[in-house]
């Protein structure tokens, strides 16, 4: 399962997507939207999304982590559009035979949305709202590897 | 030849336009493309430092040759997480 949705994320449907008999660990992420950035009171938070890249991303995320631990499933839902502070707006789940190949490959998968799937982040505060990433951000090299 | 430009988040938001079709020479670079942007669109220019691009929803380097019909995304710095 790798999609975005407009609607509130259903944390344990995730987790039931990568459930499988032959499994011992599953590992659920779940970033929520945070009330305080940069010592800013933070109202609200919008998602954008280049939806059909980021889709496809996403699914690279799934091969790539496949290729580097023997795990047995992963999802992994964003949500776009306004997420109310302490809502989810990203749910990773990864089942694996044990615990260290689900838990790194869950780090890794969060980690490498962070880099290079085509979301970006607005937040609202007080006074004013700005486009997270803009102002650090470097960009992103084509045929890029694996770190 | 034509392409498709797509824009996004601050991008989008300096061009009033989430979406515009550009006639490039045969042969014009990802590079060309948003430099005759920004020649239309001064206000633009101050992103590109930072600016990534997707030619039919694949990363690639400004010295990616164009081709008639290509979707050219351009791609602030992404934030998407928590």
């Amino acid at each position: 399962m790798f999609a975005i949705v407009t609607v509130p994320i259903d944390a344990a449907a995730v987790t039931a997507a990568v459930a499988d008999p032959a499994t011992g660990a599953t590992c659920t992420f779940i970033g929520t939207t945070r009330d305080h950035h940069d010592g800013r009171a933070v109202t609200e938070l919008e998602y954008e999304a280049y939806p059909e890249m980021a889709v496809a991303e996403l699914e690279k995320i799934g091969v790539e982590a496949r290729r580097r631990w023997p795990i047995a499933r992963i999802a992994i839902v964003h949500r776009i559009g306004v997420v109310p502070i302490g809502d989810a707006s990203v749910v990773i789940a990864v089942s694996a035979a044990h615990r260290a190949a689900a838990f790194e490959a869950c780090h890794f998968a969060i980690d490498r949305l962070k880099e290079v799937v085509p979301i970006w982040k607005k937040e609202r505060f007080a006074g004013g709202e700005l486009w997270i990433g803009s102002q650090t951000g470097q960009p992103l090299a084509a045929g890029r590897e694996a770190p | 030849m034509k392409v498709h430009l797509r824009f996004f988040a601050s991008l989008r938001e300096r061009l009033h336009a989430d979406a515009a079709e550009r006639e490039l020479p045969d042969g014009a670079t990802v590079g060309d493309a948003w430099d005759g942007l920004c020649r239309d669109h001064p206000e633009a220019a101050p992103l590109g430092a930072a600016m990534s691009f997707a030619v039919n929803r694949e990363y690639v380097a400004r010295a990616h040759a164009l081709r008639h019909g290509d979707e050219l995304a351009l791609i602030p710095p992404v934030s998407g997480g928590c």
